[in-house]
């Protein structure tokens, strides 16, 4: 199969799981999964890497590297901040008073 | 040419992305699904850097290294309050990354062009690299706006140009024959560095147009929609690259992020279009968005302290001002102590309370308010008109009867929590001004409904003590 034709087999292939697999998903969740799908756009940051890696001329390489930070930026921030609230929603559901939760047991 | 290890390591990391979306999909496994995709994407990083035959490593290093100086202290210190604004402005940036890998796709075609951009393929890489550049932009500047916008730098109510729509239309007419002319010229082997840098500027202007006659309560909606488009200028880039992994992961982000986008629209009870070009049709201006001087029953802590435990049935309704004040901790404390006393404490969750929908959740577990006792709408609305007090702190538009009422209001035909069928109504808020749909609210000055003026955490504090010598 000829390059092109393989990638937007792909393409086509991975719509259909991206549709699917946020198809059932709860309003409270709505947030994370944002701020998560956003995180893995983040992606972008090996392309921006194969960029400047390729970069002969030093606009280039310096407009390359500028695409490097601002893709870091959006992957590690993007994940960080994901995790940041996920962890909220995993605390115990027991309730203790506010303050409590930091107290040693 | 990525060697086979190469290309294994990016269908694992492609894999991990997808079980990441999975597992965000539930409670439960949210956060080991972001774990993994942080790891997909770690490893991705790592096999980029060993296998994609890369010079300049020193100096692609330290750019990563000032990217998480950037970003990591933001992501961790950022209040909960200002999780939008962040998540658009990470979005933003990762638009802008894909445009300046296109841009430089477009002056300097790299191997990975050429090989891809073969006589057998049409022009369909070229064509890819002009969309990731459009696209990219697009979400770039149109995040940017929405930042403001959710930060309040500029006016939240939608902006209207004299012949936006005119304008509008003429930059993606122009926009296309800029992108075509690029295509074109690039063929011929001509440097098409205005041209691309006219593309850059038509595609910044165009995001701008898109996000400003957009309202403030439907942003968080243009949030979901800039993020799909992110993904989509990713997947496109992608292809420019010959990469599998970008591919993959953009098509996923361009394709949950659509569903997100309009599941989120249905939650509002509107279509997708109306939200996005609603305000270029005009009409939504009415009801009064100035502050009016006609009476409320204004009432103290103690007065609504006596009221709340004395009621059998009380339903408390969060919005934004509760996360401004930082007041989740505090609310849920005055639900114990009601629930203490015998009253049935419930949380009416609106999916759009906030600035974003799933805000409230997210604040109120941060409080460890029980999961059983945050009822989404449709479960709730039933139970107002058996309800003694519906105590709203700091929601407005979400309660908002016009909504109901009044074709013509913005917020026309958006579900809402119907507080206004409870037997009475306590609003916390901190002055007349409309909320951020900027509209007004009648609800304010029935007779049922008395109002607690003050940051929600001062008043909450006071009626909590109050309620502890009633």
């Amino acid at each position: 199969m000829s390059g092109g034709m393989a990638l937007l087999t792909i393409f086509v292939l991975a719509v259909f799981v991206g549709f699917e697999v946020v198809s059932k998903v709860s309003t409270t969740l709505h947030t994370p999964l944002m701020s998560g799908a956003n995180a893995i756009h983040g992606v972008i940051l090996v392309g921006a890497i194969i960029v400047a890696g390729h970069a002969d001329d030093t606009y280039v390489l310096a407009l390359a590297l500028v695409a490097v930070v601002l893709a870091t930026v959006n992957m590690v921030g993007g994940f960080v901040v994901t995790d940041r609230m996920l962890e909220m929603f995993r605390r115990p559901r027991a309730r203790p008073a506010p303050g409590d939760a930091e107290r040693p047991a | 040419m990525t060697p086979a290890w190469a290309q294994v390591a990016y269908l694992v990391a492609a894999a991990c992305f997808i079980v990441a979306l999975k597992g965000l999909s539930s409670p439960r496994t949210a956060r080991v699904g972001n774990l993994v995709g942080a790891a997909g994407a770690a490893l991705a990083v790592v096999v980029v850097l060993l296998a994609g035959d890369i010079d300049n490593v020193g100096w692609i290093l330290g750019a990563i290294g000032v990217g998480m100086v950037a970003g990591v202290p933001v992501a961790r210190r950022v209040q909960m309050t200002s999780m939008p604004q962040l998540v658009a402005l990470f979005n933003g940036v990762g638009g802008g990354a894909a445009a300046i890998v296109a841009a430089i796709e477009l002056t300097d075609p790299g191997p990975q062009l050429l090989s891809g951009g073969g006589p057998e393929s049409g022009g369909l890489p070229l064509a890819a690299a002009i969309v990731t550049l459009v696209i990219g932009a697009v979400s770039f500047s149109g995040s940017l706006v929405t930042f403001a916008k959710l930060q309040e730098l500029m006016t939240t109510r939608p902006v209207l140009i004299n012949g936006g729509p005119v304008i509008f239309a003429a930059l993606i007419a122009a926009t296309v024959a800029v992108g075509v002319a690029v295509g074109l010229a690039n063929g011929t082997g001509a440097g098409p560095i205005w041209g691309v840098l006219g593309l850059v500027v038509l595609s910044l202007a165009l995001g701008v147009l898109f996000v400003l006659p957009v309202g403030g309560a439907d942003v968080p909606i243009v949030i979901s929609l800039l993020n799909a488009f992110t993904g989509i200028a990713v997947a496109a880039g992608g292809y420019v690259l010959d990469n599998t992994l970008l591919l993959v992961a953009g098509t996923l982000v361009g394709a949950s992020g659509t569903i997100l986008t309009r599941a989120m629209a249905a939650a509002m009870g509107r279509s997708l279009a109306n939200i996005l070009f609603g305000a270029f049709r005009g009409g939504s201006t009415a009801g009064s968005t100035a502050e009016s001087d006609r009476p409320v029953r204004s009432s103290g802590p103690e007065d609504v302290a006596i009221v709340l435990g004395y009621a059998q049935k009380v339903i408390i309704v969060p919005g934004y001002g509760l996360a401004v004040a930082q007041a989740q901790h505090v609310v849920h404390e005055l639900a114990q102590l009601l629930a203490k006393r015998g009253v049935d404490v419930s949380y009416a969750i609106h999916p759009v309370a906030g600035r974003m929908p799933g805000h409230m959740n997210v604040l109120l577990a941060e409080a460890n308010v029980p999961y059983e006792q945050l009822l989404e709408m449709e479960s709730v609305n039933g139970q107002f008109p058996r309800t003694d007090v519906a105590l709203v702190v700091g929601a407005n538009d979400v309660v908002n009867p016009a909504a109901r009422t009044t074709p013509g209001s913005p917020i026309y035909g958006m579900p809402i929590l119907d507080v206004d069928h409870a037997k009475s109504v306590v609003f916390l808020k901190r002055s007349m001004r409309p909320g951020f749909a900027g509209i007004e609210n009648e609800l304010l000055y029935d007779a049922r409904t008395s109002l607690v003026f003050g940051d929600a955490k001062d008043s909450l504090t006071k009626i909590v003590s109050a309620l502890k010598s009633v």
